[in-house]
């Protein structure tokens, strides 16, 4: 066996640049995976050195503060003190800061360099900092810290060699078990001279460094910084950040929330429209897949298992990507520019009166389109309450997939009439749903926030930090990780439903001739539809609409080609038109009464719209709150409500004779 | 110099943190963001909305809420 690799740490606060840093130097040699037992994420990824050495780079989460309040900056401390698996140990620590806003991330820095491992400090954003006529002495600053300071463009890649050789060095001198002449690695106690009354007179001569416990607090910590900063930095004036023309603009008072409003609806736009045709390839090109399974292999379980259970569970994970990957451009986009703070700034007083916060109004507008990539964007939300909640009210947005069910039964049952004089009354019944939405996720919200995601009134505080140029080289990279993860993560846990779903609908496998419709019944998913059937006759539903329930589980639109079977339609043309003339017509079994009335379709479109029924939800939310606690209490709580509404909406309106 | 709370500011305005009465723990948060006494903060704006206050310290800017606005006390400059 090989000698494990050195472990190097990135560490540092949001908006350092640190995850640009840390592709720069890992480039794709890179992997996200999750801290075991939490939600926080792990990056992981590999760096060759000159001297041909390879080191593994983590990432670590950022932090403004090594004093452990949250799960994240639990992390960071414990591989920095060492109180954490010998593997996750760093060997060498990059401490990482924006160069152009020095004075409050260098608070950080301090303590990263109190803790005593060995470490580089990286002065990121250099090219911006000059741009800003910031100027910083970097010897002087080595001399004050006892640490190689380097100063890089992570975006350009400016001194990215000069930092690959300084930690090769200090790989080298750590190997060696002697410091580097900087005295650095046995963490001494120097408050010398640090502004604070605090200073133990040790006469090393260049120490501005605090014990742990010092820089930890944060009016020693800052004095000490702003020492520092007093002797290092010089500022040129008259120049300054992009910030305060773009944000009068961005953030102003009216300007601002009609600029947020069109962005917003130029991203929604794009998941819906853009996604389609590359959604289109994708299923035609596993459709042309099925069809030479079809044409090469014999018929049988085996071809039937290929075509209608992996095919298919695999065509539904492939149709999520051109979503995922339009949002996830959009949000890095904004992350990476620093507009999404400006838009949770303009929103957050919106989305306060539900208490979320303003960072949650992008994943719930997602949702819109589809949850699943509204679930994975809540990545964005620091708090885990807020988050949580975030991502248990997405699927209740009325997303793309519940459409063609409401217009099939719109148009099937809801009259063609006008409502005064100019609303309609199928787009009006629309409008509803849509609405219905979104007052069920507010109240379910309210009553989260108030019940099992209470918690510690979280601080709001949050950086508006200057606005960049956003690197095409890190918005690829989002991009490709979260489409990897879904793929690896989510992606599994669909298909195997699929095979599931497959199974149920396919065996017991009746007698060659049989018709598909009978089939169906004698099925596996037929008899658990008929097995359910008393619990959703309170509801107005027949088994066959069961069976309908259980397949829409592999996507809610699912529903309409099932019901094409169940219906014993022909297959040929647009099963949506014919059910549509069908469904009006169609009796029920036990009672012969007409199985559909309006009621009955109001009723099944309010349980489409509250119910949990989608699979990739599921999964999804699984691989997001890394438990499946979470994903399990969606599924019965909004099955719960789902219920509920239908059968008030059914049973009252049958009091009221509308049925 | 007149003391009062940072929420009670009007944009442009510029003040010392004097001190943050609130428990520790967010106290503390806000002191780790650069908010320590003797601190010079400025109040940029109020969001379109009304809340919350984007406000410069240490050279960063930062988004605050109002009500966390009001625990910090400040002498206007």
């Amino acid at each position: 066996m090989s000698m494990p690799s050195e472990r190097v740490a990135i560490v540092g606060s949001p908006n350092s640049g640190k995850s640009s840093l840390f592709n720069r130097l890992t480039g794709l040699r890179q992997k996200v995976a999750n801290y075991p037992g939490v939600t926080v994420e792990k990056k992981v990824g590999s760096c060759r050195l000159p001297s041909g050495k390879q080191v593994d780079i983590v990432d670590l989460p950022g932090t403004y503060s090594l004093a452990p309040r949250s799960p994240d900056e639990a992390i960071v401390r414990d591989v920095l003190d060492g109180h954490c698996a010998p593997e996750e140990q760093a060997d060498l620590v990059v401490a990482v800061v924006d160069a152009t806003n020095l004075e409050r991330q260098l608070y950080l820095a301090l303590q990263i360099l109190a803790t005593g491992r060995p470490a580089v400090l990286v002065l990121n954003l250099i090219d911006a900092a000059q741009a800003q006529g910031i100027a910083i002495d970097v010897p002087a600053m080595e001399r004050m810290l006892g640490v190689p300071v380097l100063a890089v463009s992570a975006k350009t890649g400016f001194g990215i060699d000069r930092l690959r050789t300084a930690l090769d060095t200090r790989a080298a001198a750590n190997g060696n078990g002697h410091g580097n002449g900087n005295g650095h690695a046995n963490g001494y106690v120097n408050g010398k001279g640090s502004g604070s009354a605090h200073a133990d007179g040790n006469g090393n001569g260049n120490g501005h460094r605090l014990t742990l416990e010092q820089a930890l607090d944060p009016a020693l910590g800052y004095a000490n910084v702003e020492r520092i900063i007093k002797a290092v930095v010089r500022r040129v004036p008259g120049r300054q950040a992009p910030r305060a023309g773009l944000d009068r603009v961005l953030t102003h008072r009216i300007l601002g929330p009609i600029i947020l409003v069109l962005f917003m609806g130029g991203v929604f736009q794009s998941i819906y429209a853009w996604a389609s045709p590359f959604m289109d390839l994708i299923s035609s090109g596993f459709a042309a897949l099925a069809g030479a399974a079809q044409a090469t292999l014999p018929a049988g379980p085996i071809r039937s298992l290929l075509v209608d259970g992996v095919l298919a569970g695999a065509g539904t994970v492939a149709s999520f990507i051109p979503q995922l990957a339009i949002l996830f451009f959009f949000i890095a986009l904004m992350e990476d520019t620093g507009y999404m703070a400006r838009a949770a700034f303009i929103m957050d007083r919106v989305m306060g009166a539900v208490g979320l916060p303003g960072r949650a109004f992008l994943p719930l507008l997602s949702s819109f389109a589809c949850a699943i990539p509204g679930i994975m964007a809540t990545r964005t939300i620091e708090n885990r309450n807020d988050r949580l909640t975030t991502i248990m009210i997405a699927p209740l947005m009325t997303c793309s997939a519940r459409l063609p069910v409401y217009a099939l039964l719109i148009g099937a049952f809801i009259p063609d009439r006008y409502v005064l004089g100019i609303l309609n009354l199928r787009g009006l019944t629309l409008l509803s749903l849509y609405l219905f939405g979104i007052l069920a996720a507010l109240a379910v919200a309210a009553v989260l926030k108030r019940t099992v995601l209470r918690g510690p009134k979280p601080l709001y505080v949050m950086e508006l930090p200057h606005y960049r140029m956003p690197s095409l080289r890190s918005v690829a990279m989002t991009i490709r990780n979260r489409c990897l993860l879904f793929l690896q993560k989510a992606g599994t846990v669909i298909v195997a439903v699929s095979l599931v779903l497959w199974f149920l609908a396919s065996y017991p496998v009746s007698k060659p001739g049989t018709p598909p419709s009978e089939a169906l019944r004698h099925s596996f998913a037929g008899q658990l539809g008929r097995a359910i059937e008393p619990v959703i006759r309170p509801l107005g539903f027949d088994w066959k609409m069961g069976v309908g329930l259980i397949s829409s589980v592999a996507a809610r639109e699912v529903m309409i080609s099932t019901m094409a079977t169940v219906y014993s339609l022909d297959g040929s043309g647009d099963p949506s038109m014919s059910l549509k003339q069908t469904l009006p017509k169609v009796r029920n079994d036990r009672t012969g009464a007409l199985a559909y009335t309006p009621l009955v379709a109001v009723s099944l479109m309010v349980f489409f719209a509250l119910a949990c029924q989608c699979m990739s939800t599921v999964a999804v939310a699984r691989r997001e709150t890394n438990s499946w606690r979470w994903p399990l209490f969606m599924l019965l709580f909004m099955n719960a409500i789902a219920w509920a509404a239908s059968f008030v909406v059914f049973q009252g309106g049958r009091l009221l004779g509308w049925g | 110099m007149t003391s009062r709370t940072l929420a009670l500011l009007a944009p442009g305005d510029r003040a010392v943190v004097r001190g943050i009465l609130a428990e520790k723990e967010f106290a503390m948060r806000l002191m780790e963001l650069g908010l320590t006494p003797g601190t010079e903060v400025a109040l940029i704006r109020r969001a379109p909305f009304g809340d919350p206050l984007e406000l410069a310290v240490r050279g960063s800017h930062f988004s605050i809420r109002r009500s966390e606005a009001e625990r910090i006390h400040v002498d206007a400059l």
